[in-house]
């Protein structure tokens, strides 16, 4: 069922058209990420939800109620902020404790709550630490905590994981979807790291510039990227001017070197996406591409190599053998049609 | 090599020793001089000496001081804090303006101020003479000058600068996200301010309440002028003990609780504005500020600015006013007349009206004015750049760098202290032998450098740490001689810092009035002494003159400050 629903939510600040008929639906116990690059208006959705601004146009809806006019205290959301805003002067119990006091909940709950969410986020003995003393990870696991000390209905989470590095990003994304999973979070992720959001997310939400670019489970949005666009966001590389054309009664993709049979409806001009797996060195079948091998780099189950065809280059990931040409040599490919993927203008 | 660096030592004891023998001599033995003369007093006269003191006229005086501070505190708070959250969160047209306008009362001599609030309510003031000329009234129906209101309104008047800028400068950098985090937490809007918001305001109201209280507690012509005989505090009574009663015992006793008071008072804001610096989650300015978009956000700002422009500005324009208007009030009459527009009291000062000895015309207490403003500028800036510069690097020998960190907190010491107090000293210290210079020309330069010092300090300081050691050894490296490294590198840099600290000296020794009280001999009157004298003399041109010479004295103070504001390199710390 679903929990919570955006209908063509539009919001201007200063001027500025932020976000533009924005429409999408949580269901409850779901976790789904709002992906896209900076300024595409991820965080101004959050704002919204928890109603810190209101929507110009459109509505929220909240299990069938709108949300108009609900101040954020009443909303029963929960809100992890990208820079965390621990309270100073509050120290790592009060801090958790916050939420709890606003609902005037008795002190022997309180402590028991706090307790229960510093175990859940592994800070246990954490109570009386100064927050300003902590380390950046055990910071987030504060404002975790603090966040779902309350139980709210739903949780918002905006670049959580931002200011972390690498390492510490891949573990704490992976603990904090199992922290959610295992309380059945209805959760909004916000990020503009895919690989993050690939982690965490049972279904994403991609933005663009105020607007939905795709929805779709992150095994979807994967292989069906619905523009180049999107496939650029999520790191593909490969993509060429490419034109769809009649001849001999058939089909055809064509690009600057080649053409093959094409079985979709999209015609005219486009772009093409080839993905850098599943091409055969000296195949017959599929689209063939001659080029010189520029660069070729070892990473362990299969080699990298960087294509120059024509005015292209492109980028193959191809199992690794004693077989494969040296850099400068020339190197022939067969590209199944499944591999490749044509996006209409 | 070995040459120089004995040089640079010699040097740098020079600039440590001047700073030091200043104060020595023109701090610290005037104000060891008033315990002395205690203690001479005690010894000499036994307990004696203490019968013949009424405790109830000092607890009855240290009481009314500290009472009226409070008040006039816990009013610029409250009416300060709503201002400073405006320009904190808001930005809206003409509010960089606004907030230096503002600022001008901050800055303007306690006698300018004064003035002003005369002009508005005095019994010459704009109320009187609208009530009895417009409404009729058969005489003035506005005492509100010898009042404790009068003091009160002056006070807020003359600090809510203080509130605005220091709690409103940590309100506009303190993270909005700390509060809408509450407010998803579950906190109400009310809630938000009370468990978040406020507290981490808390260290700068404090600081900023204890900074006004020092210097409500220390207002001397305020008080002097609009509280009438009635009502004296501390600062009041030392002066007329002196001045009036010649009753030295009583003054210096005086003077005593008031060092005791404001000694403890600003060790325990510097210890509070250590803590205000404390590093919060600030967050960028441009984040915070909102336009003003709700009806209820335009009220607001609607009743702020024109409480700002009413309180802060109105006085102001009413003694611009009330210079150049005559009403026609001669010896005591309060009738209807009609005010006309005059400009008698401008021509006047050029005037020697009484050949009278005790009577000067104005242009003397102008160029006395003046003369003494150079002076100190010349004092000041010598002894200032000697301190800042041997405060602005670290010394190589540890006795030297042991002397440095001594040093530092010596300079602001002259802050915390009264300025009539300060002048008792003198008069203590340097109406006898061996340094008797009660007929030195120097004496009330010398008691005005005392007082901008720190501030001169405070300006030159960051400047000269700003010139790094590389800079001179990549000029010597480029051929440049310390001649030339000293013109080319070290004055440009530190150039405008001077012009600061120089405009700062010059417009603390204009405006100076509590010690140069007690210094100043007749003959040798300064503006605001002039001042003092017009309005306390009857007549209508005396008080056009006092009103004139304000305003003369108000527009080189604000032309001062704008022009330090304009110059004022990085950022230095509000107060």
């Amino acid at each position: 069922m679903d929990a919570l629903v955006l209908q063509k939510i539009s919001k201007s600040i200063e001027n500025k058209l932020i976000l533009e008929e924005i429409s999408f639906a949580v269901a409850s116990g779901e976790i789904v990420a709002l992906l896209g690059p900076s300024g595409c208006g991820k965080s101004t959705t959050l704002s919204l939800i928890a109603g810190l601004i209101e929507p110009d146009r459109g509505e929220i809806f909240w299990k069938g109620h709108s949300l108009r006019g609900i101040p954020p205290h009443q909303r029963n959301f929960g809100l992890m902020f990208q820079d965390l805003a621990l309270f100073p002067h509050l120290n790592v119990f009060e801090n958790i404790a916050f939420g709890l006091r606003m609902r005037r909940l008795a002190f022997p709950q309180i402590q028991r709550r706090v307790t229960e969410v510093l175990e859940l986020v592994n800070l246990q003995g954490f109570e009386g630490r100064d927050v300003t003393s902590l380390s950046g990870g055990e910071m987030q696991r504060v404002a975790l905590a603090r966040a779902l000390a309350p139980q709210p209905e739903l949780l918002m989470l905006d670049e959580p994981l931002a200011s972390l590095d690498r390492t510490l990003k891949d573990r704490l994304a992976l603990e904090l979807r199992q922290i959610l999973r295992q309380m059945n979070q209805t959760a909004i992720y916000v990020t503009h790291d895919q690989e993050e959001a690939f982690s965490v997310a049972d279904r994403i939400i991609l933005m663009k510039e105020g607007k939905i670019e795709q929805i779709g489970s992150p095994y979807q949005i994967y292989q069906q990227p619905a523009s180049p666009f999107v496939a650029q966001f999520l790191g593909m590389k490969n993509l060429v001017e490419a034109e769809i054309i009649s001849e001999n009664g058939q089909s055809w993709l064509r690009m600057s070197w080649g053409k093959i049979p094409y079985l979709g409806q999209s015609k005219g001009k486009g772009i093409a996406l080839i993905r850098p797996v599943g091409a055969k060195v000296d195949g017959k079948e599929g689209l063939q591409l001659v080029g010189q091998v520029i660069q070729k780099v070892f990473r362990g189950d299969h080699c990298l190599l960087e294509v120059q065809c024509g005015a292209e280059r492109f980028s193959f990931s191809i199992p690794c053998s004693p077989a494969l040409p040296k850099e400068g040599e020339t190197l022939s490919l067969s590209i199944p049609p499944e591999s490749i993927l044509f996006f209409g203008n | 090599m070995k040459r120089i660096l004995r040089n640079t030592r010699w040097g740098s004891a020079l600039a440590w020793a001047l700073p030091v023998l200043f104060l020595a001599l023109f701090y610290f033995y005037p104000l060891g001089s008033i315990v002395l003369f205690a203690l001479q007093r005690l010894l000499g006269e036994g307990t004696a000496a203490l019968q013949a003191l009424n405790p109830a006229y000092f607890w009855r005086v240290f009481s009314f001081t500290v009472y009226q501070a409070a008040l006039s505190t816990l009013l610029t708070v409250l009416l300060g804090l709503p201002a400073a959250y405006l320009f904190a969160r808001y930005e809206f047209r003409g509010k960089t303006l606004l907030r230096s306008l503002s600022t001008i009362p901050f800055v303007l001599p306690t006698l300018v101020v004064a003035a002003s609030f005369n002009a508005l309510f005095g019994p010459r003031g704009w109320a009187n003479l609208a009530a009895i000329n417009l409404l009729g009234f058969r005489e003035a129906p506005f005492t509100l000058t010898n009042s404790l209101t009068a003091i009160l309104i002056a006070h807020v008047f003359y600090n809510l600068t203080i509130v605005i800028r220091l709690v409103g400068d940590v309100w506009s950098r303190l993270d909005p996200r700390l509060s809408q985090a509450a407010r998803c937490l579950g906190a109400t809007p009310w809630q938000a301010f009370w468990k978040v918001t406020l507290p981490l305001l808390l260290p700068a109201i404090f600081s900023a309440s204890l900074l006004v209280f020092i210097f409500d507690f220390t207002s001397f012509g305020v008080i002097l002028i609009l509280g009438g005989p009635r009502y004296a505090t501390l600062e009041v009574e030392i002066y007329y003990q002196m001045t009036a009663l010649f009753n030295f015992p009583t003054a210096v006793l005086l003077s005593l609780i008031q060092l005791g008071c404001t000694l403890v008072l600003t060790i325990i804001y510097n210890r509070l504005s250590e803590k205000v610096t404390r590093p919060l989650p600030l967050a960028g300015q441009k984040r915070v500020l909102s336009r003003l978009s709700k009806p209820s956000q335009k009220f607001f700002a609607f009743l702020v600015i024109s409480f700002l422009i009413a309180f802060q500005i109105l006085p102001l324009l009413a003694l611009v006013g009330r210079s150049v208007v005559y009403a026609g009030w001669e010896r005591g009459e309060r009738g209807l007349t009609t005010p006309t527009l005059s400009f008698a009291a401008y021509q006047e000062i050029f005037i020697n009206r009484r050949a009278s000895l005790f009577y000067i015309p104005p242009i003397r207490a102008i160029a006395i004015s003046v003369a003494y403003g150079l002076m100190t500028v010349l004092l000041g800036l010598g002894i200032g750049l000697a301190a800042a510069w041997f405060l602005s690097r670290q010394q190589e020998s540890a006795v030297l760098e042991r002397l440095r960190r001594w040093l530092e907190p010596l300079i602001l010491l002259p802050l915390g202290t009264s300025s009539v107090t300060l002048g008792l000293g003198f008069l203590l210290a340097f109406g006898k032998p061996p340094f008797d210079l009660r007929a030195s020309p120097l004496l009330i330069p010398l008691a005005h450098t005392l007082v901008a010092f720190p501030f001169i300090v405070r300006s030159l300081l960051p400047a000269l740490r700003s010139i790094r050691p590389r800079y001179h050894q990549a000029a010597a490296v480029l051929g440049a001689n310390p001649w030339q490294i000293a013109r080319r590198v070290d004055l440009p840099i530190i150039g405008r810092a001077v012009l600061v600290g120089g405009v700062f000296a010059f417009g603390i020794s204009m405006g100076e009035f509590g010690a140069t009280a007690l210094l100043t001999r007749p003959e040798y009157p300064t503006l605001p002494i002039a001042i003092y004298r017009f309005l306390g003399q009857p007549g209508e041109l005396n008080y056009g003159q006092a009103m004139a010479l304000s305003v003369l004295l108000m527009t080189i103070t604000a032309a001062g400050m704008i022009l330090i504001e304009r110059f004022r390199s990085g950022e230095v710390g509000e107060f």
